[in-house]
């Protein structure tokens, strides 16, 4: 089991160095950034002053060497255009990201096991239909359209929820959080649901699927003939069964979540990684879009990590292939 | 006389299709004593799974019982309520499944499985239950059941599962218990054993069991009495030793001579030409006569009724008295 994990962390730093190319060599192709600096009229040697300073002529593997050395210590320069460190920009954005993701992950996961669960085992009834025609809704509208018309209708229409930032927000060290608040929470609504119903969609037609799946199975067949009552078979034994490739499905998702919360966060103007990372686009803002590529990548590297942990928890039988050498 | 442990009379089960409605199973009826092992053999497709699954209430939709009269000691159970066939199941009939792989649940302790099941059926308290559990393990032969009780299904061999289910199918000291095949996903060594540990806890419980398998040499060495079946009906019962050694029925006849003796005469084994009927095509009169050698005009317009004769209950025109120059024939 130890041998397990470590042998996935060393997998995940791996992963961690091939992204860090990626991201250092954005350095090199999105043009030279003395031009992003100084302004236009700067003569040559103040350019070669600068250019010195930042170490940009130093030979490209000694600044790779130089980038990855500050980015393991979460240095990841100064912005362009807010000439503030990188790291500061994005630990200040970071909690609205990480509680809208994680909000709408919670909202995706709860609602999408409860509907799957239910239009697995009752297939025929009219609500059942009704959250299959959700779903279709929900697979393929695109997000920037369900939160222009959630805005739409209860921001402008009906006037119950704010329809841009975050509201009122409590700061608990360096975290800030809008989660204590009401105008906070009203916020954190629409943002939530827009950015987590996709997910919540994909969760539940994989619930119905996996469930009727089990259901067929032996053990559960074996189950009624143990005169087991139906609640036992269905969130005992069939529930259990189906979460195992639901927590994958979830995991990763939430790395995604995370990723396209920049979608979400445009429509709302919500102030989290996604919109710092929007605008640094527009702003050839090179340190930030390379620390948030290495931030997304980080998350997703971990969440994996934790994703095969968790596997070997809920099912037993992992658990022996894995101690066992192969 | 007792009352049957288990009653059977005139069975049907139906299966309704978008085209037609197909009957698996067409008129059945048999009685199991205490303590007594009926074996039930039959091609595949004959009926004999679908007979088990209708006793413990398991037919799904869009099958139906859709008449006939199960009855267990004596109580009526076939238009129960599901709640309280749900509360039949496991207690007072057990089940065992083919395949012992995939009969448990592989994400719980075996263990786990046992105290729920003696649980929903007992008023036990989870050590007595607990207890209770490792018993039955160490009944049904598991070594080491205290420590085994927290293993995994993966973590047993086949055989060593199928025991599990066993023992999961008498953990409520059940009046019947009905196995379906319960030796055919096994290798030949383990299902000596587990023929021999069913029959034993038949025994020592006074158990009734019906037992569901295409395999002669398990009936032969474990029942009392055999039904033969063939597409959905009964077409030979009676005591073991009778059928195996006398068969009246030619499907039984021919089911008895497919079997390789050990004394070795160096006989071509008998085959019964064709295959059995389809659901949806099964021919007037007798199921059997597109492939029978002794077939006659009657066989071909009249279903045969199971009548008594000697030990034996025959559903065959042959051995219907009444005409007499076919009982002739059949001496000559």
């Amino acid at each position: 089991m130890l041998a397990f994990t470590l042998r996935r962390a060393i997998q995940a730093i791996g992963v961690m160095i091939a992204v860090g190319v990626i991201a250092f060599s954005m350095f090199r192709f999105a043009g030279d950034p003395v031009n992003q600096i100084v302004s236009l009229d700067t003569p040559a040697a103040e350019r070669e002053a600068v250019r010195k300073s930042l170490g940009l002529d130093d030979p490209v593997p000694v600044q790779f060497a130089r980038y990855f050395g500050n980015a393991v210590q979460f240095k990841f320069g100064v912005s362009y255009q807010f000439r503030q460190p990188v790291s500061n920009l994005l630990m200040e954005r970071m909690p609205a990201t990480l509680e809208l993701a994680a909000c709408a992950t919670v909202l995706a996961m709860v609602f999408g096991i409860l509907m799957g669960v239910y239009s697995a085992l009752r297939r025929d009834t009219i609500l059942t239909k009704f959250f299959q025609a959700v779903s279709l809704i929900g697979i393929s509208l695109p997000t920037f359209l369900i939160g222009i018309l959630l805005i739409y209708l209860f921001s402008v229409t009906l006037g119950w929820l704010p329809s841009f930032g975050r509201g009122d927000v409590v700061r608990i060290g360096w975290w800030t959080t809008g989660l204590l608040t009401l105008s906070g929470l009203k916020a954190l609504i629409m943002p939530s649901i827009t950015l987590g119903l996709f997910q919540m969609t994909l969760i539940m037609r994989l619930v119905r699927a996996e469930m009727l799946e089990v259901l067929r199975t032996d053990y559960i067949r074996f189950a009624r003939a143990r005169g087991l009552t139906t609640r036992a078979i269905h969130f005992g034994h069939a529930l259990k069964n189906t979460l195992v490739p639901v927590i994958t499905v979830a995991g990763l998702q939430f790395g995604s979540v995370i990723a396209f919360a920049i979608i979400t966060e445009t429509v709302f103007q919500w102030p989290g990684m996604g919109l710092l990372f929007v605008q640094a686009v527009q702003n050839v803002d090179i340190p930030i879009m390379a620390a948030y590529l290495l931030m997304v990548s980080l998350i997703f590297v971990t969440i994996n990590l934790v994703v095969d942990i968790l596997y070997t928890i809920v099912d037993p039988r992992l658990r022996s292939t894995i101690s066992r050498p192969a | 006389m007792t009352v049957p442990v288990l009653s059977v009379r005139n069975l049907e089960v139906e299966f309704l299709t978008r085209r037609s409605t197909l009957r698996a199973i067409n008129g059945v009826s048999f009685d199991i004593a205490k303590g007594e092992v009926l074996g039930v053999v039959g091609e595949s497709g004959a009926g004999k799974s679908v007979t088990g699954l209708a006793v413990i209430g398991l037919i799904d939709p869009p099958g139906r019982i859709a008449s006939g009269e199960i009855y267990l000691s004596g109580t009526r159970i076939d238009h129960l309520p599901p709640e309280e066939i749900r509360r039949i199941r496991g207690k007072r009939i057990g089940m065992i499944f083919q395949d012992p792989l995939t009969s448990l649940n592989p994400l719980y302790r075996i263990g786990d499985q046992i105290v729920e099941t003696i649980r929903t059926h007992m008023n036990l308290s989870e050590t007595a239950a607990r207890k209770r559990a490792i018993d039955l393990l160490a009944e049904v032969g598991i070594p080491a059941p205290e420590k085994r009780i927290d293993a995994y299904p993966h973590e047993f061999s086949g055989g060593m599962r199928q025991r599990v289910v066993i023992a999961l199918a008498i953990c409520a000291e059940p009046e019947l218990i009905i196995a379906d095949e319960p030796t055919t996903a096994l290798d030949v060594s383990v299902q000596a054993q587990i023929i021999s540990l069913i029959k034993r806890l038949g025994r020592d419980h006074g158990t009734a069991v019906m037992l569901v398998t295409h395999d002669m040499g398990v009936i032969a060495e474990t029942s009392d009495r055999v039904a033969v079946m063939y597409s959905g009906r009964i077409a030979e019962i009676g005591p073991v030793q009778d059928v195996v050694q006398n068969p009246l029925h030619p499907y039984a006849k021919g089911l008895m001579g497919a079997i390789p003796t050990l004394a070795g005469e160096d006989k071509r084994l008998v085959q019964i030409p064709g295959s059995m009927p389809r659901l949806s095509a099964i021919p007037p009169g007798c199921s059997f006569n597109p492939r029978c050698a002794f077939a006659f005009d009657r066989c071909r317009v009249d279903r045969p009724e199971p009548l008594k004769h000697g030990s034996h209950a025959v559903a065959c025109h042959l051995f219907d008295t009444a005409p007499g120059e076919a009982a002739k024939e059949t001496a000559a």
